[in-house]
């Protein structure tokens, strides 16, 4: 029993920290600065507890949920998105005037429902967990309430997010009318032993909760509604949703495609190779014509779901330990590009165009080679963890058989490469507007900043600790 | 002790580039004289390298072998042999006289650009001496960010433009080239059980890859690397990038980037795909063909000094792929040498537009004329620079030329003596652009009157200018130690692909059976 709650212990700590905070909220109002740094240090501890439950391994609550291992590497990628989210967030949001607690209490709760996803045991679980993940983000999304455009975002997320929401929660249901069972080892037996209730269910509840769980992770053809979402939201927020949210979406695909896919139906992997080769191409092509930055991004990041699912298609061991190698790489560039784009918009007081990163490598060097940094671990250039990341995926998709989606992903690169080295085109090659003009203020947000482009650098030259810990998963 | 060297001569750029990011950006003197001095001290400590080779053996020295990542077994394996040796040493003799080159030529923004190009130094050499795919491929991605900055930052007018082609340009050949590594350590862990990307692991196993899937490994190499020389029809990035580049910049393309893909036809290309290779020759060798005569005849219409020197770029590559294409002793021998040739006489070519370029802010031939009256010390450079291009004999252009030429005729792949004989018209039209283009703005009369006070060479240009002059005369006239250091490797490769040669076509043609056995016999 103590055994099941040390493995457990991160996300019931998150799930605590969140409702604490929500306690504190509604008791104290105006208390932002008590839950900043409540929801910092509980996420610290979250962290903490996490890396101590990685070596371990087992199921919690009856079979409810998994922990330690790969769900809790999981967390450390949640845990980690949260804090720097919330530290990066703080001087954005208050620049507008508009710092509430709620901010960081809903960072707190999409945080303990993405932990839940990768947690899940249980296709119940994973539906609470992205359900939690999802109305947080929602909020989220539509914080900046007097903004029209943040409001337009959270209201199309929000409704297309139930309508995806109800695909899963009918797919559950077929899977279970199926199997008889929700738990994804119950599941993997009934098919096994050939004991299906209703046999033709089974694939069409497979589908739907592919189709649920893809449009979280903005799949093509569900992906319509990321660009929109992605733009209208606050850029914090944004970054936060893009990269830790994207990756909880994922890590809800791992326990199918490591005890279900295989054995339901073979046709599944081909399934998911072509939505992330369409993935691929539809987001790095729709993000070479964006001339807002953050649109921009906001294209790339679904490309980059592509590349992940590139893993989950592969299937292999190798796959799986990619597509969380790439989870995190993703986390710190992407994390990192969107914290830079919100302390530009900061100080232009709008949001930015690509003309607007004009010079800024004159009028903020430091940010501007930072900001380079992340587009060329973006592009998958070496030696930045972006690189590895894509070799990793490349080489676990032709180790399956995908050479061509190995192929598709490459070509991909190509184009993203014309984008994100457009941006440093722009910092590096143009000069500014004006040239007297230097960034105003540069506040705690170098935090985050440089922790990301630390572990970037660190992690594409010395990829060796992380990857054999996942390869060590799988084994 | 070879090792440890090998491993300062890599690194030390690197490390004093890190070093020079914690100086401020206002010591200038600091950034200029620091990297100076590393690249000196990086030459000076890589000319050991030579004697620690031992030119005797064919395969790859002073390795060091380290774990990097296992799964993958992708490891920091790097190595020498005799043709990487001479590449290596090429690029640690240019880099100090692009450098040098650079200082008060460069005003802009300093503390970046020699951060860049002491990174630069350290890509470049990663890439002669990786002797594992990964690590390979890392430096060889690693260049381009180096050298983007410093074609986008310190170009001339156009520079955007050609920065950016020369990233797209350069990428798009590359990242197929990863597909295909990664799909030679894939077929490895098939074969033998473990996914790995040691090349002397995977050079043993990739020649007996399928006919069909090697031509398509071919492939992906080749058209990364040629992108990268570049050959006939994807050359086009090539002159924007020239012209475009700073002084320094241009030197270090023309002298040692546009090796790295004729080093790595060489290195991969045949040493992994033999039998393709010998597929591939006859079309290699068109190209390269073509690439000759087309870049003479472009060079001869340039109106921009810097244009048709980039030109003249093209067509002696040309001879070094068809070297290449060859396969044959003297063809690769003398495709060695010519890179290093190349790298000489091109540099310096580009060093002297720069120093034309210094004064009047011009490249237009036509702006020039006379100009050896007022600066004699300079044309007498320049001619030596010039006469190297056009391949003279006594100077080093002619060796290479020559042995390219001669492979070209003895090659049992090629099969036809048309190659060399139009790739020697080549060296006429070299004659003609070159001569003509010193004809015209060196001599004659001066006209301009902006051309009259120009001053005659400084010594930052002759210590720039002298040194390269020097190799150039030595491997003119006594090219041997050159020759030696590679001839092994060359040996090795050359054995190789005759081995793969001769089963296939026995059944095919007698004739040409005979011949190859001919060739094998010595």
């Amino acid at each position: 029993m103590m055994h099941e709650w040390f493995l457990a212990s991160p996300i019931v700590l998150a799930s605590l920290a969140a409702v604490a905070a929500l306690i504190v909220d509604a008791l104290t109002p105006h208390s932002e600065r008590v839950t900043y740094g409540f929801s910092i240090v509980s996420l610290i501890l979250v962290l903490v507890a996490a890396a101590g439950t990685v070596p371990f391994n087992g199921t919690a609550f009856g079979t409810m949920i998994r922990g330690g291992g790969v769900a809790a590497v999981f967390d450390l990628i949640f845990a980690l998105g949260g804090v720097l989210t919330i530290v990066a967030s703080r001087p954005y949001i208050a620049a507008r005037n508009f710092e509430h607690d709620e901010f960081y209490t809903l960072v707190l709760y999409a945080t303990a429902g993405m932990m839940l996803i990768a947690h899940a045991q249980n296709l119940l679980i994973t539906f609470i967990g992205i359900e939690v993940m999802s109305l947080s983000f929602y909020v989220l999304a539509g914080y900046f309430r007097q903004t029209l455009h943040s409001v337009e975002s959270a209201l199309k997320y929000f409704l297309l997010g139930a309508f995806a929401t109800g695909f899963l929660a009918f797919g559950i249901a077929l899977v279970y009318g199926a199997t008889g069972s929700i738990e994804f080892g119950a599941i993997a037996t009934a098919i096994n032993k050939d004991a299906l209730n209703f046999p033709r269910l089974l694939p069409i509840g497979i589908a739907l909760v592919i189709v649920g769980l893809g449009f979280k992770v903005a799949v093509f053809p569900f992906h319509q509604w990321a660009p929109d979402v992605y733009d209208g939201a606050p850029t914090v927020v944004t970054g936060f949703m893009s990269t830790a949210g994207k990756a909880a979406a994922l890590s809800a695909f791992v326990p199918l495609v490591v005890n279900v896919f295989p054995i339901a139906a073979a046709s599944v992997q081909t399934v998911l190779a072509l939505c992330a080769a369409a993935t691929i191409v539809v987001g790095n092509v729709a993000a070479v014509v964006q001339r807002r930055l953050k649109r921009m991004l906001a294209y790339s990041s679904v490309a980059h779901a592509g590349y992940m699912l590139i893993g989950l298609a592969a299937g292999n061991s190798r796959g799986l330990s990619a597509v969380v190698f790439y989870a995190v790489a993703y986390l710190f560039m992407q994390l990192g590009a969107f914290v830079v784009l919100a302390m530009l918009e900061r100080d232009a007081e709008r949001s930015v165009e690509l003309e607007d990163c004009s010079g800024l490598s004159t009028t903020h060097p430091a940010l501007a080679a930072l900001m380079a940094l992340f587009m060329f671990s973006l592009a998958g250039i070496p030696p930045m963890a972006g690189f590895f990341g894509k070799y990793y995926l490349f080489a676990a998709a032709i180790e399956a058989g995908y050479t061509w989606l190995a192929i598709i992903g490459v070509l991909g690169s190509m184009v993203s490469v014309y984008y994100y080295i457009g941006v440093v085109v722009y910092m590096y090659f143009k000069e500014s507007r004006d040239a007297t003009e230097r960034m105003r203020f540069v506040g705690p947000e170098r935090v985050p900043l440089l922790i990301s482009a630390a572990l970037l650098v660190v992690l594409g030259i010395i990829p060796t600790a992380l990857e054999s810990l996942l390869s060590s998963f799988w084994k | 002790m070879g090792q440890l060297l090998l491993l300062i001569v890599l690194f030390l750029p690197l490390v004093v580039a890190i070093g020079l990011l914690g100086v401020p950006s206002g010591r200038v003197a600091i950034h200029r004289w620091a990297s100076l001095a590393t690249a000196l001290v990086t030459f000076v400590l890589s000319l050991p390298l030579y004697w620690l080779v031992d030119h005797a053996r064919g395969d790859f020295q002073l390795l060091t072998n380290v774990t990097w990542i296992p799964s993958l077994d992708a490891g920091f394996r790097i190595g020498l042999d005799g043709m990487s040796l001479l590449l290596v040493l090429l690029t640690t003799f240019t880099m100090p006289i692009a450098i040098g080159a650079s200082v008060g030529v460069i005003t802009k923004r300093e503390k970046e650009y020699y951060v860049m190009m002491l990174l630069l130094e350290t890509a470049m050499i990663g890439v002669f001496v990786s002797l594992d795919m990964f690590l390979f491929y890392v430096f060889w991605e690693l260049i381009l960010i180096p050298m983007y900055f410093i074609i986008g930052i310190w170009g001339g007018q156009d520079r955007i433009y050609a920065a950016i082609k020369f990233f797209l340009y350069t990428i798009v050949g590359s990242l197929l080239m990863l597909v295909a590594i990664i799909w030679l350590g894939w077929h490895a862990q098939v074969a033998t059980g473990h996914f790995t990307t040691d090349f002397v692991k995977l050079r043993e196993i990739a020649p007996s890859i399928p006919l069909d899937i090697q031509r398509w490994l071919f492939a992906a190499f080749a058209l990364s690397f040629a992108i990268k020389v570049p050959i006939f029809p994807l050359h086009t990035w090539l002159p924007d990038a020239h012209v475009q580049a700073p002084t320094a910049g241009s030197v270090i393309l023309a002298g040692i980037l546009l090796k790295m893909g004729t080093y790595g036809l060489i290195r991969f290309n045949l040493d992994f795909f033999p039998a393709a290779a010998i597929e591939f020759a006859p079309l290699l060798a068109v190209l390269a063909v073509i690439g000759i005569i087309y870049g003479a005849l472009v060079a001869m219409v340039q109106p921009d000094m810097k244009k048709l020197v980039a030109y003249s770029s093209v067509s002696h590559l040309g001879f070094v792929v068809l070297g290449i294409a060859s396969m044959t002793n003297e063809g690769i021998q003398g495709a060695i040498i010519q890179m290093v040739n190349h790298g000489l006489s091109t540099g310096m070519l580009f060093l002297c537009v720069g120093v034309l370029y210094e004064r009047r802010h011009t490249r237009d031939i036509a702006e020039y004329g006379g100009i050896a009256s007022v600066m004699p010390r300079f044309a007498v450079l320049f001619a030596i620079a010039m006469l190297a291009s056009v391949g003279l004999p006594g100077l080093n252009g002619f060796v290479g030329e020559f042995l390219t030429l001669l492979g070209g005729f003895r090659s049992p792949y090629l099969d036809s003596w048309a190659y060399s004989i139009v790739a020697a018209t080549g060296v006429i039209f070299a004659a003609v652009y070159l001569l003509w283009m010193f004809q015209r703005v060196m001599y004659g009369k001066l006209t301009n009157p902006a051309n009259e006070g120009l001053a005659d060479v400084r010594v930052q240009e002759l210590w720039t200018l002298v040194p390269i002059v020097i190799v150039m005369v030595w491997i003119g006239v006594y090219p041997r130690p050159f020759l030696n250091a590679s001839a092994k490797s060359t040996q090795a490769i050359v054995e190789k692909v005759l081995h793969y040669a001769v089963p296939q076509e026995v059944a095919l043609d007698p004739a040409k059976t005979s011949r190859i056995t001919e060739t094998k016999r010595p």
